[in-house]
């Protein structure tokens, strides 16, 4: 047999409760997240992520909460992420039960942070979050991409939901983190998600080339085939999903018969 | 009556969720560094994350307790914590392991379109009939994360897994397990072995 694909349900997180937003506005309350996390891992998800929306400080105290309670009940890798910016922040989320820490803004604020998160914790507990944007105004020295239309540009990584560009090249950034020690990178593209168009298949596929880690696809799947496609064309190890799985539009199970259906490796 | 089941606590990794699930398994589990517990125990599970070096560094004060006690107690090493029973490993240098499973730890050499970590969920293949796997089927699929591997001689494999090429995904020398999935994140499966090393094993 070989590794198998992975298939993520991801559940953000703000007050300790599951919502869901498209562009990171208009939030809707979905439920608890421990209830959801065990329905998803009964329905065969391989990992489960808990991304802190409204993480802060004074906070904190509710995501380590239900990262106890999900670990304390559930067998299952968990991932963590939403306002980790310390090697202490991470220390908290790690002993409270979760296997990886996801890292978004705070890295590209403090790179350093990735070396001496994985120099600490090791190299698979750090994620790094990468969310990006299409920029059309070709420079010298941005990896140029072709997208199905045939038109060409350049990937910007940015933070703070989409709100705030960075100037830093999405593939240039994916190669540093990957030299700094990340083990994962989870990759969200501003153009598609919240659209259920699909995922964005040329960035993931040209990250998950530039890389040696595995890239995790985020942000705009709609249908069965978008899954198919972000693993074909996209060359994704995982692809993560939320709304689609919260409203019940397909289970973990659909999703991974589907896939199997088509030959990719699946555990079912 | 229970057994009494020590997680080595020496400052590396998630605890809580091995701890959980030795107790979900049936076991009276603790989190100790108290070498007097340690000495004690019915099973010694030895688990951890991260790097080698690090591992073995955090674990020195403890190195002889451990040793004395995996003499006559079961131990089950789990990811780093199995990596640390072999003799030695390649990671960042060379450095010496417990030396309890014969046998090297080495780096996932990357081939074209092949991930390093090996992470996620892939199938073990059972070499060796042993208590562990005992209700198994002969292949199950586990949660693996790592970049290094045991490489050791058929003898000490109970368990093979093919990443990149196959591996001793699970080993055995005497009285010393290691596995190199994570049992405690591996669902249904996980707490099966869980179960059989404290009731078959210990």
């Amino acid at each position: 047999m070989v590794l198998t694909k992975r298939i993520i349900p991801c559940l953000d997180l703000k007050d300790g409760r599951v919502v869901k937003g498209t562009h990171f506005v208009g939030l809707r309350d979905a439920g608890d997240p421990v209830e959801l996390a065990r329905r998803y891992n009964e329905q065969g998800a391989d990992e489960v992520v808990f991304l802190d929306i409204a993480a802060s400080k004074e906070r904190r105290g509710t995501i380590i909460d239900v990262i106890q309670r999900a670990a304390d009940e559930l067998f299952l890798p968990l991932t963590v992420g939403g306002g980790i910016r310390t090697i202490d922040d991470m220390q908290q989320i790690l002993r409270a039960g979760a296997d990886k820490v996801s890292i978004n803004s705070s890295a590209v604020k403090d790179p350093d942070l990735i070396s001496r998160g994985s120099e600490r914790f090791g190299t698979q507990c750090i994620v790094v979050a990468v969310d990006v944007r299409r920029n059309y105004r070709m420079e010298p020295g941005r990896t140029p991409i072709t997208l199905a239309d045939g038109r060409e540009c350049w990937y910007e990584v940015v933070t703070h939901g989409g709100s705030r560009s960075t100037g830093l090249d999405a593939v240039a950034w994916a190669r540093e983190v990957e030299e700094r020690g990340a083990g994962e990178i989870l990759l969200t593209s501003m153009e598609t998600d919240g659209t259920k168009e699909g995922f964005d298949i040329p960035i993931t596929a040209a990250v998950s080339g530039a890389v040696g880690i595995p890239v995790v696809a985020s942000g705009g799947v709609g249908t069965l085939e978008h899954f198919y496609l972000g693993f074909t064309k996209g060359k994704a190890d995982a692809c993560l999903a939320a709304s689609v799985f919260h409203y019940g539009e397909f289970t973990v199970r659909q999703v991974k018969e589907y896939l199997a259906g088509r030959g990719i490796p699946v555990r079912l | 009556m229970k057994k009494r089941i020590v997680i080595i606590d020496y400052g590396l990794g998630n605890l809580r969720s091995v701890l959980r699930g030795l107790e979900r398994a049936g076991a009276a589990a603790t989190v100790t560094s108290d070498p007097e517990v340690i000495a004690a125990a019915d099973g010694i599970v030895l688990p951890g994350v991260g790097a080698f070096r690090e591992g073995m560094g955090m674990l020195s004060h403890l190195e002889q307790t451990v040793l004395a006690a995996a003499d006559d107690t079961p131990l089950l090493g789990i990811c780093l914590g199995m990596q640390m029973l072999m003799e030695r490993s390649e990671e960042h240098g060379v450095h010496r392991g417990l030396g309890l499973v014969p046998g090297d730890v080495r780096r996932f050499i990357p081939v074209a379109g092949e991930k390093v970590p090996h992470m996620g969920w892939n199938t073990i293949r059972i070499e060796r009939q042993d208590p562990l796997f005992e209700g198994l089927g002969a292949e199950e699929y586990v949660y693996f994360v790592h970049s290094y591997y045991a490489a050791t001689a058929p003898e000490y494999t109970l368990a093979s897994t093919t990443y990149i090429h196959p591996f001793a995904s699970a080993v055995r020398c005497g009285l010393a397990y290691g596995v190199q999935f994570h049992p405690e994140k591996s669902g249904a499966v996980g707490l099966r072995i869980l179960e059989n090393f404290i009731e078959q094993v210990c």
